[in-house]
């Protein structure tokens, strides 16, 4: 019973980095197919840096991502704070209809998003997937920030406010820094899904506004070369770094949590 | 008054951006829904059920039974593969706990299409998998593996297996160990032990991580366009077809709406058995 629960293990870890070592292994490989072996270089590395198409995508997506991250935790965050030290009435509508952009498929949001901004007469270009990345990106920030809300007590914010200090210096002095962490941690995960969105984006951006995902995948599309290793290596890299952000943020949130009490 | 004032400047910006970039949408699809298909792709402005009639059309009628049936199987697999991988990940040293669950999380940071084409260089017929089996069978003629439905089953189990171990994960780690000793204690066997308690107390884990994996595989259009080729549709790819090449907005935005539906439902039924699996003593 043990080996066979172990073998799961082995086979479910394989079946996950399998292909991910793969690509990574490829993008060293000189042949012009991608998947057949012929020799070790840098070459599709060097090609990236030359390629003004990608270039061009890449600077398209950190916008896009950028600019959705911070409205998007300035919004989740007010309305984290909203819902969870507010009693009104329309709490549990507001609570279900935010999530609800998370839980219907991608292509209806993608749609839904299409068809009002063609009736309503907005261009499409890169200010309409801003708005569309903004839709699910204020639902998963206000998730992770109401979990740092609900994680800590409010005793803190009344002994300030017993000590004299006005409401915004008790947002601005305590329960800003409490929930930072929180804050962080909802705008990298933002910042990531924003990066890594290809569906939403494929719909709602106009004809010329490419983004990183939708130049990859007409990439595959439409002819693929060995230079698509190389470029996912470099996003794989990317990847990693952010995961460690998160966990150091997310990490030092606990620690530094438990030295306060 | 003040307090008014606060949960106001609180509220207004996502009460805004969710009326007017989440809410109204849904309402413009759902009135596409309901007009008719102009002569060159654009619309008429004219009502019509059209639209839904032909969802009862055979071809797609298929068309959602494969993709229902896909999202199925691939939930069901994920609950195999993923069940005694969190059952055994839950009772490791905790030590080490943290970081064979990281290793599970990494794949699913990195870009969805980056995973998908993962599988294309594998499946593909000059592919790894080819080329490994060519190697070692010397008569081994190449598989076409690549833009067939176990290409795409592969890459949708691939791209949401992580949903479904990490609930799974949760609800096992948090079983309460004494059940178990007492039920041995009580001369149950490992088996019955497993079946009676194990199961039915990880039962959340396993709704959440069902839905999780299929919701958003019933609408997937990035694996199957990829990885099918284009040749098996699913309802995802329809829709896109609808935007992108066929130019029939109605219809697609038709085709939107019952997918939604479907999702809904789902959602609907999860939590519904959630409450009345809490409700049981």
């Amino acid at each position: 019973m043990k080996r066979a629960l172990e073998a799961n293990i082995g086979l479910v870890y394989l079946f996950l980095y399998t292909p991910i070592f793969a690509v990574v292994v490829f993008s060293f490989n000189s042949g012009e197919q991608i998947s057949v072996w012929e020799g070790f270089t840098f070459g599709w590395y060097a090609r990236l840096f030359e390629d003004a198409a990608l270039w061009r995508a890449c600077r398209n997506s950190l916008m896009v991502a950028g600019v959705a991250t911070v409205i998007a935790t300035v919004i989740g965050t007010a309305a984290a704070l909203a819902i969870e030290r507010h009693r009104f009435r329309f709490r549990t509508a507001l609570v279900r209809v935010l999530y609800l952009p998370i839980i219907i498929p991608d292509i209806v949001l993608a749609i839904a998003l299409l068809t009002f901004y063609v009736q309503v007469r907005i261009p499409l270009g890169l200010m309409t997937v801003i708005i569309a990345h903004g839709v699910f990106n204020i639902a998963y920030v206000t998730i992770v920030v109401r979990a740092r809300l609900q994680g800590y007590d409010n005793t803190l914010e009344e002994a300030a406010r017993d000590l004299g200090a006005n409401e915004w210096q008790t947002f601005w002095r305590i329960t800003l820094p409490l929930i930072a962490p929180g804050i962080i941690g909802g705008a990298l995960l933002a910042f990531t899904l924003s990066i890594d969105d290809f569906v939403i984006t494929f719909f709602t951006a106009g004809v010329g506004y490419t983004t990183l995902s939708v130049h990859i995948y007409s990439l595959l599309k439409f002819g693929i070369t060995p230079k698509i290793n190389a470029i996912s290596t470099m996003l794989l890299a990317n990847s990693i770094v952010f995961i460690l952000l998160f966990l150091w943020f997310q990490g030092g949130a606990t620690s530094s949590q438990k030295q306060d009490f | 008054m003040r307090r008014n004032y606060h949960l106001f400047i609180l509220l207004f910006p996502v009460v805004f951006w969710l009326v007017c970039f989440f809410l109204l949408p849904l309402v413009s699809v759902f009135i596409y829904s309901f007009i008719e298909r102009g002569t060159y792709g654009g619309v008429r402005w004219h009502f019509t059920w059209e639209n839904y009639q032909r969802l009862f059309d055979g071809l797609y009628l298929g068309i959602l039974w494969r993709s229902v049936s896909t999202a199925s199987v691939c939930t069901a697999v994920c609950l195999l593969l993923g069940y005694p991988f969190a059952y055994y990940l839950a009772r490791y040293k905790p030590k080490h706990r943290n970081v064979l669950l990281l290793l599970v999380v990494v794949p699913f940071w990195t870009n969805f299409l980056i995973r998908t084409y993962a599988w294309i260089l594998i499946l593909r017929t000059e592919g790894l998998l080819n080329n490994l089996l060519g190697a070692v069978l010397p008569n081994w003629g190449p598989l076409e593996l690549l833009n067939t439905p176990l290409a795409v089953q592969i890459g949708l189990v691939y791209g949401y297996l992580p949903f479904m171990i990490l609930p799974l994960y949760a609800a096992l780690e948090q079983l309460d160990v004494s059940l178990l000793e007492a039920a041995q204690d009580l001369g149950a066997p490992p088996r019955r032990a497993f079946w009676h308690i194990t199961v039915p107390l990880s039962l959340p884990g396993i709704l959440a991580g069902s839905m999780l994996v299929f919701i958003p595989t019933v609408g997937a259009f990035l694996t199957p366009d990829l990885l099918g080729g284009g040749k098996v549709s699913y309802i995802g790819n329809v829709i896109d077809r609808q935007f992108k090449t066929a130019r029939d907005w109605p219809f697609g935005s038709a085709l939107s709406f019952m997918l939604m539906g479907i999702v809904l439902v789902g959602t609907v039924l999860y939590f519904r058995a959630l409450q009345e699996n809490e409700g049981q003593p």
